[in-house]
């Protein structure tokens, strides 16, 4: 892939829908599935993995031009361990409670397939600010879709918005059990599909 | 050649059980001989020789807490000394969760007029039943793949057929089992005596990449045939949480030789039958008239929530 023509907005908005991370690339599923119950847990793990994309694809982008062709794939890795081994520490000091929640899924970062594709896809051929809005857009697109999960779950679930209670009562608590996160996600992507197929067939027709 | 060979194979089979046996047993105070849980609420302890009666039955000078909560102390009810006072019964007042090993904490033993020092013991179920429960546990009741939800990526990239998911799921339980007997030899021996385990990310990431290398290199040149039926899935194994989520796991649990190995290859064989059983389903899903939006990805992973809701009967269950 050359150097890309997309304007940083485009680039954002990439991220968020065409490119949306979970529901169209279906990587980082594991996240998506795990803590996805509620809104909050949602968007704090978006917060962190948007942290980690848009430094680590700042990084290779800075030293694009003086990493070797052969080690890159061990260069991606470490330059995520280490910002993951920051957010990780910074989550333990400052927010201790929602770090315990989250429990293992924030190291697990590192073993993010999304941040790595996008490190090798885009970050490594292209310049500094574009590789910033690309992570902005990755981060933000999994951030929206980890919420939209956590929405749907929490409000059928438990009846609750951020812990504040919305209907009152509690529809269906199905989907506070963590078996109900691969439904969401596979309903989910169904519907990503089938907006997919009426705008194909709206084009064509 | 081939002499060195087999020499060099015995040295690092020695090394090996040499190291796991140091973890294995390690003596805590030179004057308690054993400890044990007995029925549902007591703990037998044996001294090597005759206590001070009057010190064994005050209660104050043993306080005990399961490992994961150091806070909370259990309540002794009574404690009972045998005739010959080598062995002390500790009864609580509550049932004990036998599942979580408990710290025992005895200050000031005295015995026949000396005191011999604190003592710190740990308090567990027969060893080997305790091992196979952490295997069928990791393999079962807290399956990484239904009840944990990690390494979906490569799940359900893998689980179209059946010969890639046993192949790649024995590729995977290799791997596993090298990297985190990799993992907690370094953590233990290395990280934790300098302090270093702010860098447990770094290094664990590093360490499986590499023990891919390792198998990869190693494979090649041992069993070419095997190589060419799963060097494909090596690769894959990298981008898997699993592999990293086990070292991350021992290092959060201090667990010892014999338990990481139990737990990794819990692990790995855990994999390997949701994989199976998924792709039983999914070839059986590929002749079935599916909605077109649901076709792919959507329509695995509702099933894989079906199979989540059956292992959950698992949760709960105690082995022994």
């Amino acid at each position: 892939m050359p150097a890309t023509t997309k304007t940083n907005s485009q680039l954002v908005v990439n991220g968020i829908l065409n490119e949306n991370p979970i529901f169209r690339l279906a990587l980082s599923m594991c996240p998506a599935v795990g803590i996805s119950t509620t809104v909050m847990n949602g968007l704090l793990l978006g917060i962190a993995v948007l942290f980690v994309q848009v430094f680590s694809s700042c990084t290779i982008s800075v030293i694009r031009n003086f990493i070797h062709p052969k080690i890159r794939i061990p260069t991606y890795t470490l330059t995520i361990a280490t910002w993951v081994t920051v957010i990780d520490l910074v989550l333990a000091a400052y927010m201790p409670a929602a770090y315990k929640e989250m429990g293992i899924f924030v190291k697990l970062i590192v073993a993010f397939a999304i941040i790595t594709m996008r490190l090798e896809m885009f970050a490594c051929k292209n310049s500094v600010p574009a590789s910033f809005w690309d992570g902005v857009g990755m981060g933000l697109g999994f951030m929206f879709a980890m919420m939209t999960l956590g929405f749907v779950r929490e409000l059928l679930g438990m009846g609750t918005l951020f812990g504040y209670d919305i209907l009152g009562f509690k529809p269906l608590l199905f989907f506070v059990l963590p078996a109900a996160g691969f439904f969401c996600v596979g309903i989910m992507m169904a519907i990503y599909n089938y907006v997919e197929l009426a705008y194909n067939r709206k084009k064509k027709g | 050649m081939k002499i060195f060979r087999r020499e060099y194979l015995i040295l690092s089979v020695l090394a090996v059980l040499g190291l796991i046996l140091l973890g294995g047993c390690k003596q805590e105070h030179r004057f308690i001989k054993k400890t044990a849980f007995k029925d549902t609420n007591s703990i037998v302890i044996v001294f090597a020789g005759p206590v001070d009666e009057a010190w064994a039955q005050n209660t104050g000078n043993y306080s005990i807490y399961e490992k994961p909560d150091p806070d909370i102390k259990l309540k002794i009810g009574k404690v009972s000394v045998s005739p010959d006072k080598r062995t002390v019964v500790l009864t609580f007042e509550e049932d004990l969760n036998q599942d979580q090993p408990h710290i025992l904490n005895i200050s000031e033993i005295i015995s026949e007029g000396k005191s011999l020092g604190t003592a710190f013991v740990k308090v567990k179920k027969l060893y080997f039943g305790y091992l196979f429960s952490i295997l069928i546990g990791a393999m079962i009741i807290n399956n990484f793949v239904f009840t944990k939800y990690l390494g979906l990526c490569v799940f359900f990239g893998t689980s179209q057929k059946k010969s890639t998911a046993v192949g790649m799921g024995i590729t995977f339980t290799i791997v596993i089992v090298f990297s985190a007997m990799m993992a907690w030899f370094l953590y233990q021996f290395v990280l934790k005596p300098y302090r270093l385990d702010f860098l447990q990310i770094v290094v664990f990431i590093g360490l499986v990449s590499l023990s891919v290398q390792a198998v990869d290199t190693i494979l090649r040149k041992l069993n070419p045939a095997l190589f060419k039926a799963f060097g494909v899935y090596l690769v894959l194994v990298i981008a898997n949480c699993i592999v990293i989520a086990v070292p991350l796991i021992l290092a959060d649990n201090e667990y010892n030789g014999w338990e990481s190995l139990m737990l990794a290859l819990g692990a790995g064989l855990g994999f390997l039958i949701a994989l199976f059983l998924m792709s039983s389903v999914r070839e059986r899903l590929d002749l079935a008239n599916v909605p077109t939006t649901y076709r792919g990805l959507p329509i695995a992973f509702v099933v894989a929530g079906l199979f989540a809701l059956a292992f959950m009967g698992f949760s709960g269950m105690s082995i022994f």
